[in-house]
Order: structure tokens, then sequence, then C-alpha cells
């Protein structure tokens, strides 16, 4: 199964005759790699020196250079439930969204006819409202004596009587919100499944359950790949939906870090912290990729 | 995806504006994520510069250029609902000829100052010409050297200011600082739902506020001192002057009701709108804000005490317009036009001679004992102690380990 282009790759730098286009290659791809180094590389390492600095003897409240290991374990022993709850809301965000979006991108690939083209524009379409306002939505939806809320009520599912401001509702807008990353990824790869391959798989005598789970879902791999990294790393780094939609108890570590910045103006400890996020996302989605198998993704 | 929340940040409060036209709407969303930026690029340095002075100024333009850049709170100016334009401030347009670029960027005096942060102490100009911060804030840029003094002799109307507010202890004669809006920390209550959960209308007492019957149905400000003056004055302690152990206690008495569900979240402005949907009951919350939800809704003092504020306009460094500045806060500090603006903001105005003017503008008012409180209402109100810099922190730090972060 291994022809399958990824998603997101761009179209291979065409050369045609030996050697003609290197230099200009190289050219072009300056402004490129000056936007990356002004706008990614310069502010990673500044936000790395920042996370070493130490308080500032003569002036307290303010930070100074410093080579202070001891901001990550500090950081990390204050704040590990936050960031424990960080991963296991995007987590689950991520799989919720994989089993929603799923069957939909299938339905739209394979099943859509002539409507195809109207669903891919519904489910973009959210995305042109501000985020923010989206979730401002959430609050309406999971209103205290809204639809949603009392129907589980009477089913007595709700340990708090409430969905709005428990972890709950955190996970079902960090769903909601990252969504159409996880459809859009599975749909271009479910498009490009050959359908004879699935024929093929039927015409042998294997039962559809079969087909998919042998033809379908391992085809569809690259596609789940990349949409459950860009529905997990954006999810765990989220602060607006705990923000908006949980409790005190429900805060991730995007709260925090903000809190450190902005209401204590720790720049080191926030800093740190999101070093060790960016740290942990990697080394979570390094795992991930070679165990799904998908180098081509990296 | 960083401007994209900001500009999200604006859409929304234009939005929301509209409906609710009440000040900071959007103080907890958590819209620093500019801020943040800025922050970790820029404040790495330690430029050694702390004595508290005034701040440097820029030449003036004002004469040559007929504009004025002001930053405040959200909702917190007369606005005609159905033209949305601002009566009072087209006035000063009308009068001097001074267009005010009036913008509402300022929804957390924490989040505001880390906005500008770098730019001030890099002596850089901010690009405005008026800002409006709370107490603590004005004190804090005031001892920065980031405040300019006043020109009084160009501002008469500034004699105007009422008794109490005249010299504060981070401004003694008010050299740097005139107040704009001072307001009240207390509850707002939805009465039929108040009346269904513990039989009773009227919210008098923090111990009702805790009453189990509550739980899950309670928000408390995510401000710390209007939270912690409100809990600190129920415990018998006096918020104006206590020790960090009493601090502490207040904390804990905090930590429990969120620990066990009672409070059901900590928030900015956006009690109101749960307030709204019902699904808050009772909040700890600002005068105005609750006063304008309406009717249906109960606003009172607790009984142990509430907390009162004041915001306050200051002119930030190398302002470019601060002869504009200062006549439109000698504008302000007319009567008449103080009364209309109390008159729709229905905050606390600091404005002498407002009450006699509200006769005119709207005789209902009057008496409006959040407008004008009498003395027996300003009693049972204390205003939260000064804080040194390094008690602030710490305190904030339990507040905010408190309330989840």
């Amino acid at each position: 199964m291994a022809p399958i282009v990824p998603v997101a790759s761009v179209a291979p730098v065409h050369v045609s005759g030996p050697k003609r286009s290197s230099r200009s290659v190289y050219i072009l791809l300056i402004p490129g790699l000056a936007w990356l180094a002004v706008f990614f590389l310069i502010p990673l390492f500044t936000l790395f020196m920042t996370s070493l600095q130490k308080e500032s003897a003569s002036k307290p409240g303010t930070y100074v250079f410093g080579i202070q290991l001891s901001n990550y374990a500090n950081a990390l022993a204050e704040y590990w439930p936050q960031f424990l709850r960080s991963f296991v809301y995007a987590g689950l965000a991520t799989i919720l969204a994989l089993a929603i979006a799923y069957p939909l991108a299938y339905f739209i690939a394979f099943k859509a006819g002539n409507w195809r083209s109207l669903m891919l524009v519904l489910v973009v379409a959210p995305a042109f409202a501000s985020f923010l306002l989206r979730t401002y939505a959430w609050k309406t939806i999971l209103a205290d004596d809204g639809v949603v809320t009392s129907t589980l009520n009477s089913l007595h599912l709700l340990p708090d009587g409430r969905i709005l401001n428990t972890g709950i509702a955190v996970v079902a807008g960090l769903t909601y919100n990252f969504l159409p990353f996880m459809i859009l990824p599975l749909f271009a790869s479910l498009d490009r499944i050959d359908y004879r391959l699935i024929e093929a798989g039927s015409d042998l005598y294997a039962s559809p359950a079969k087909v998919f789970w042998r033809v379908t879902w391992p085809l569809s791999m690259p596609g789940i790949v990349a949409g459950t990294l860009l529905t997990f790393i954006p999810a765990a780094g989220d602060f607006i939906n705990a923000e908006l939609l949980g409790s005190a108890k429900d805060r991730m570590i995007g709260n925090v870090i903000q809190t450190n910045f902005i209401e204590f103006r720790d720049y080191p400890t926030a800093s740190a912290l999101s070093f060790a996020l960016m740290a942990a996302i990697l080394i979570l989605v390094f795992g991930y990729i070679r165990r799904s198998g998908t180098e081509d993704l990296v | 995806m960083t401007e994209n929340r900001d500009l999200a940040a604006r859409e929304m409060f234009e939005l929301v504006r509209s409906s609710l036209s009440r000040r900071r709407i959007l103080q907890a969303a958590g819209l620093g994520s500019v801020a943040v930026v800025a922050a970790a690029c820029g404040a790495s340095g330690d430029d050694g510069s702390s004595t508290a002075s005034a701040a440097p100024s820029a030449e003036d333009l004002s004469d040559a250029e007929k504009t004025l850049l002001w930053s405040t709170w959200p909702g917190y100016m007369d606005t005609d609902e159905k033209s949305g334009s601002r009566p009072t401030l087209d006035a000063f347009t009308k009068q001097t000829g001074i267009n005010v670029t009036y913008t509402e960027d300022v929804n957390d005096n924490n989040e505001f100052y880390a906005k500008v942060r770098t730019q001030l102490e890099q002596g850089q100009p901010i690009d405005r010409d008026l800002v409006v911060l709370t107490d603590w804030m004005a004190a804090l840029w005031i001892n920065s050297g980031f405040a300019q003094k006043l020109d009084k002799s160009i501002m008469p109307n500034a004699a105007n200011v009422i008794p109490k507010l005249a010299s504060v202890a981070f401004d003694p004669g008010r050299e740097y600082t005139l107040p704009w809006q001072s307001g009240f920390g207390l509850f707002g209550w939805n009465k039929a739902k108040l009346k269904e959960l513990i039989g009773t209308d009227t919210l008098t007492s923090v111990d009702q506020l805790f009453n189990p019957a509550l739980k899950g149905r309670v928000t408390v400000l995510s401000e710390m001192r209007d939270t912690m003056g409100i809990i600190m004055a129920w415990q018998g302690n006096d918020p104006s002057n206590f020790t960090e152990d009493q601090f502490m206690q207040g904390i804990d008495a905090l930590r429990a009701q969120i620990d066990n569900g009672h409070i059901r979240s900590v928030e900015g402005n956006s009690y109101m709108g749960d307030m709204q949907s019902g699904n808050v009951v009772a909040v700890i919350g600002w005068s105005g804000d609750v006063i304008q939800l309406g009717s249906d809704f109960g606003v009172a003092l607790p009984e142990s005490g509430g907390t009162l504020w004041t915001d306050n306009m200051l002119i930030p460094p190398l302002a470019e317009h601060k002869k504009n500045a200062e006549l439109i806060m000698n504008h302000y500090y007319d009567p008449e036009v103080a009364a209309k603006v109390a008159a729709y903001v229905q905050y606390i105005t600091p404005v002498q001679g407002a009450q006699e003017a509200m006769k005119t503008v709207d005789p209902a008012l009057v008496d409006n004992e959040w407008i004008f409180p009498t003395a027996q209402t300003l009693d049972r109100s204390y205003v939260f102690m000064e804080l040194t810099a390094e008690q602030d922190l710490a305190y904030q730090r339990a507040f905010q380990k408190a309330i989840g972060n």
C-alpha cells in the first residue's frame, strides 16, 4: 500500500533536464526559508532562551539571561495535572472526531454523488465564522435548560446534572472545533482509493466488513494519521474551549501558559511550559507515526 | 490562528455589544494570544529603569492634528442603541473639532498591560493618548513612570472630582489620573430561580450564596480583588487591611467551594450571558453589569460588605496628543456630560454636580444608589488593600491556583 500520496504533500519540484534548474530551485526557496527563519526559528530560539532565564536579583519581577534548567522541573511539578488533562481531553476529542468523521468522509467520497461538492462546502462552512463565536454557540447548545442537557438528564446520564462547565463540554467543544481537520484529510485519502480494489474484494467473496477492514481502512491510513495529528496537536494546546466551556477543574495547559504570561508575567515558566508541551507532542507524534507505519508522512 | 483570534475577539465584541453593550464582555475569554507572542519576543532584558517619575512626553501635536487615540473598556460610553453613535463623544468633536478614535481594547488590566509592556519598557510610544485602567494597574503605571503629569490649567472641570476620590494613595492630589467611573463588586442574581431554589428572592449574605441548594449555579469573578474582597469581608477580615494569613484563609474558603462543585466557574464578563440564559443563578459580579440585565435580576451588596473600585484615565508616555486628551477629560468632567454617561453605563460617577444635572438628564436616576451611592452604601464597601508588586504576584498565584490555573 505504498503509493498513496499523503494529503498535504506538495507536488514535487519537477526537474526535466539533468541539473538544469537546481540553482533556480534554491533561489526560489529563499523567500520560504527566510520566512521560516524569521517567523519560526528566531521566535523559537527566543522562546527557548526565555525558558532558561532567571529572576533578576536587583529588580524582582524581571528576568535576565541564565541557564536555569530548574524552570522546567518546577513548571512540570506544579502543572502536571493540567498537562495530563490536556492530553486526555485532546486524545478523547481526537477519537470522537475520528468516529464522527470517518463515516461522514466515507459517505462523501463514495456515496454522495452529485451532492459531494455541497457536502464538502458544508463541512468547511462553519470555519468561516470565527472560532470564538462557534465556541460561544456551544454555551447555548449545552445550556442547563437546553434540549441536550434535559434529555440526557432525564436518562440520568449526567453525574453533575449539567454539561456546561464540565469536562464533557470541553471535550465536545474540542471535538467540534477540530472536526473539519479530521474530515478533510480522511476524505482526500478515501477519495483516492481505486474503487476497483473494493469491488475486487467483493468479487473474491469477502464480506463487506472484511473488505472494509482489509482494503478500505488500510488504504485510508494516511488520511487517518494526518487527520488525527491535525486534530490532536491543536486540541492539546487549545485554551479557548477550556476557558469558555469548562470549570476551574477543567483547565488545560494552554490556560496555564496564558496565566503565567499574562497574570504572573512569569515568562520563563510560561516558555518552559510551551517548550515542554512542544516536546511532548513531538515525541507522541513520532511514536505514533512509527507505529502506524506511514513514514511517508514526515 | 493568533491573528484570527484577535480579529475574532473584535468581531465577537461588536456582535455582543449590539445586544448587551456592557463592559468587560470578553475579559475572561483569554484573548491575549497576541500579547503572549509580544511578551515572548520582547521582555527578556533588564533595562534597570525603575524609579517612579513622570513619563517622557513627546512633541505635542494637538494643535496641528485634531485627533485623539483613546483606549478603554467595552461598553463604557453612552451609546445610541439604534444608530450606534456616541452622543457625548460626538458633542466633544462638534465643540472642539477633535476627532476621537475610541477603541474598546481594554478587556482586562493584565492583558492590556501585557500587550503594551514591551513598548513601555523600551521607551517607545504605545500609540495611544489616553488609557483607562483600574486603581491598582494605574498605580503600577505611575510607579513605573508610565504616566504623564496632567496640565490642570487647561482642565478647569477637573476640580469637579468628588472629594472622596480627589486624592488617593497611589496618586496624591490626582496629578496623573482622573477617575472615569467607579463600581461595586457585589451580588447579582436571577430572582425567579433563586426563589425556586432557596425560597427567597433576595440574596443578602455570602452564607446564602454558599447554600448547598445553589450548588453548581454560582459563578464568581476572575478579578482577584473583587472575589477575594467579598470573601474576606464575609470571614470578618478587612479587605482594606489584611494579613497574608487572612488572605490565605479566604483562598481556602474559595478553593473549598470550587472543589466541591458549588462554584461552577470563575469568569470575567461571560457571567452576564450565563445569567441571562439561566445557567447561573447567583454571582459575584459588577454593579453596572447586573443592573443592565433588568428587573428580573436582583443586585445588592453583601451584608458583610462588597468591594469598591475605580477605573482611571491616564496619559501614557510619548502620547502625541496630550493636550487633546486633557481637553476630553475636561469635557467629561462637565456635570451634565458626566450625568449622561452615568445614566447609560450605570456605574458610579466621580463628578460632583452630576446628581444635580441628572434631574434634567433622567429624573428617575437622581436617587439611584448605584450611580450616586449614599454614605451608608459606601460604608458597606471596601477598597482593596494596596499591594506591593511582590504581594500582588504572590496573591495572584494563590488565587489563580485556586481557580485551576
